[in-house]
């Protein structure tokens, strides 16, 4: 059996089918409340589509059928679920495109931003973590937990506008907005690195605070660690410090990391929103904040439920991680 | 059960290990406390030792000092010699200390589970201590070796602890104690966590180890009835020091301590099936501020005015010795005080 023993044969397939079907019903409350609380809210869709022209009453009347917004709410939502189930998130008052494909072109590019962000965040968070760990109350302890501080404290909106600031209006080293330079013609890697240019400042604003959090708990979970009982054994076994560290300490001290990090997933997706609106981001959180502007209601319910299927397929991929680190889980 | 306590000591038999007015100090928040207060002892080669005492006595502090590897980075030792097969522990760098842990001294910890990492094989677990002490030979055949030796399956080496039960693990934990060969064990309350059945069993094995291997033992426990089946020669600890030490059998006969006589009478009481009775009332005290003169005079049945102030001396008592007052006029002047006297008689048995 290797570290994988729960990771390969039968098994796991059928944990990670099991999980996927206890999703449905989590996924179809998600779409019931969604759809409540939007309807709940103040304001109107048709109104917002149709302006401040005055309009004819039957116009209105028109539209309204024509989006089936004049039947009862609980055939609304009956309607909603089973054109879920087609396939089918419905159709975009505002951008008039069918909402599915809106939103999965704006979940790819949001995709991108948070999977560079919380790339960075655990790697350089890990880092930091273990360093001041090695070496507690030692000058980097101190300033680790001091930008941790900073990390915590600081909202990413208002990181965000400051990064703006200082690197894209005072310094002009980076862009201000956007996802990559629309006027230039750029293909393969000169596109790549141009979206990378404009990403590294929203990246910045979402991670500092994740980075923060994965410091302080890979600190916390090292120090602990190497306190514990089997790390003084291995000691006794004459094994030497570096190995202690790399091979016992560092892997015991990996669940709780990999907890955070997926854990991390929700909030930086929720950041996201934020941030995507700040930097003009063209992502999902970009069209959530437009689509609740607008009350384009179908956007917005097809952006939580996709929102929503891939916080429970992080959540299922963190569990599987388990697996491979600690051979006591078991499926 | 009755188990054969290898070699009896000799006058011949050289030590292995020799530790020589030890002091272990812990810095606090209340100032610095001794666990380890001038703690002398010795085994020989082949011999299997105990030393016994209550939690809080110093006992387990004794053999991390030895090793110089603790649980807290607030202790250290900060006098006395450790003689490991003549060469001096105490005054080795750290990376040099690193080549004897595991490799000329094995320990044996008290939970199995808590000692063994939870998410490496104990296959492994056991290849890395070989590795890091350069086995001269095949590691895989010497781990099979080892597991079969303490009486495991060669293929629990691919398990991983959880899935070892209680005593698997401690069978696992002695094969890496005696992995290297060690001219030295140091168990430390090896059976304590284990179920009643499975206690024997361990200490059966460590006694058999022991014996055909030659290597001698330190045997760490609160507990007189394994130190009675499995060691030859025994120390008494009390908040840190030793205050009573002799051949096992001399000890049980005949303890001179009142604070043996209390353990033992508790231990005998029992079997004789007289009533149980809370023999030493009281606890150990407060290392922080230790009682004056000798430090069990507040549970002394029979304290006199001079244990209050004075420190008892150490004194020669048939084949063993004690610190107590009580036998000063057997000696007569000239009594070496706690800390003056360096000559053990662990090995005087034979030599008296």
């Amino acid at each position: 059996m290797s570290a994988g023993n729960a990771g390969g044969g039968t098994a796991l397939w059928q944990y990670v089918v099991m999980r996927l079907l206890q999703a449905l019903p989590l996924l179809l409350g998600i779409v019931v409340i969604n759809y409540l609380l939007i309807s709940l809210a103040p304001g109107d869709p048709v109104t917002a589509l149709v302006g401040d022209y005055p309009a004819p009453p039957e116009y209105i009347e028109q539209v309204r059928a024509d989006f089936g917004l004049d039947r009862p709410l609980w055939e609304q939502i009956a309607l909603y679920v089973l054109n879920v189930f087609r396939g089918n998130l419905g159709f975009s008052f505002a951008n008039r495109v069918p909402v599915l494909e809106l939103v999965l072109e704006r979940l790819g590019r949001t995709l991108l931003l948070m999977l560079i962000t919380i790339a960075t965040a655990t790697i350089v968070g890990i880092t930091l973590g273990t360093l001041a760990a090695r070496r507690p109350r030692s000058l980097l302890d101190t300033a680790s937990t001091g930008i941790a501080l900073a990390g915590y404290s600081i909202p990413e909106f208002w990181l965000g506008q400051l990064l703006i600031l200082i690197f894209a209006v005072g310094l002009r080293w980076l862009p201000a907005g956007g996802y990559r330079d629309v006027r230039l013609e750029l293909s393969g890697l000169d596109l790549w690195l141009n979206m990378l240019k404009h990403m590294l400042l929203p990246m910045f604003a979402l991670s500092f605070r994740y980075m923060a959090i994965t410091t302080r708990l890979t600190r916390a979970s090292v120090l602990e660690i190497m306190n514990s009982e089997f790390i003084l054994a291995a000691r006794a076994r004459g094994v030497s410090e570096r190995r202690v560290f790399w091979s016992h300490a560092l892997r015991a001290a990996a669940l709780p990391i990999v907890t955070i990090v997926g854990y991390n997933f929700s909030f930086i997706m929720a950041g996201s929103a934020l941030v995507e609106t700040v930097f003009g981001w063209p992502g999902v959180g970009r069209l959530m904040y437009d689509s609740i502007f607008y009350r384009d209601y179908p956007v917005l319910l097809g952006i939580l439920l996709l929102v929503s299927i891939t916080v429970v397929i992080v959540n299922l991929l963190t569990d599987i991680a388990y697996a491979f680190l600690d051979p006591r889980v078991r499926y | 059960m009755e188990l054969d306590r290898g070699p009896a000591p000799a006058a011949s038999t050289e030590p292995v290990l020799e530790v020589v007015d030890l002091v272990t100090e812990i810095r606090s928040v209340r100032g610095p406390i001794r666990p380890v207060n001038r703690v002398s002892l010795r085994v020989g080669r082949g011999q299997a030792v105990g030393l016994v005492g209550e939690s809080g006595s110093g006992k387990s502090m004794t053999a991390f000092s030895i090793m110089r590897l603790f649980p807290t980075p607030a202790a250290r030792v900060v006098e006395g010699r450790v003689l490991l097969q003549g060469r001096d522990l105490t005054e080795l760098p750290e990376s040099e200390l690193r080549r004897v842990r595991g490799n000329h001294v094995g320990m044996v910890f008290q939970d199995p589970s808590a000692y063994l990492n939870p998410v490496i094989t104990v296959g492994a677990q056991i290849a890395e201590q070989l590795l890091a002490h350069n086995w001269p030979g095949d590691v895989e055949q010497r781990i099979a070796e080892l597991l079969t030796q303490v009486g495991l399956r060669p293929e629990v080496a691919k398990r991983y602890p959880h899935e070892l039960s209680g005593g698997m693990r401690q069978r696992v934990s002695i094969a890496s104690a005696i992995a290297c060969d060690p001219p030295l064990v140091l168990a430390d309350e090896p059976t304590t966590a284990l179920d009643v059945t499975v206690q024997a069993q361990i200490l059966e094995l460590l006694a058999q180890l022991q014996r055909k291997q030659g290597m001698g033992l330190l045997l760490i426990t609160h507990d007189f009835g394994i130190v009675a089946e499995l060691c030859d020669y025994v120390y008494i600890m009390y908040a840190g020091e030793v205050i009573e030490e002799g051949p096992v059998d001399d000890v049980f006969e005949q303890p001179r301590h009142p604070y043996t006589q209390g353990l033992l009478q508790g231990v005998l009481s029992v079997t004789r099936r007289d009533r149980v009775r809370v023999t030493v009332p009281g606890s150990v005290p407060d290392l922080a501020n230790p009682p004056s003169g000798c430090r069990f005079h507040p549970r002394c049945p029979r304290a006199m005015p001079q244990c209050r102030t004075a420190p008892p001396p150490r004194v020669t008592a048939g084949n063993g010795r004690t610190a107590c007052w009580l036998y000063e006029s057997d000696q007569g002047i000239g009594q070496q005080r706690p800390g003056g006297s360096h000559d053990r008689t662990n090995d005087g048995s034979a030599a008296s």
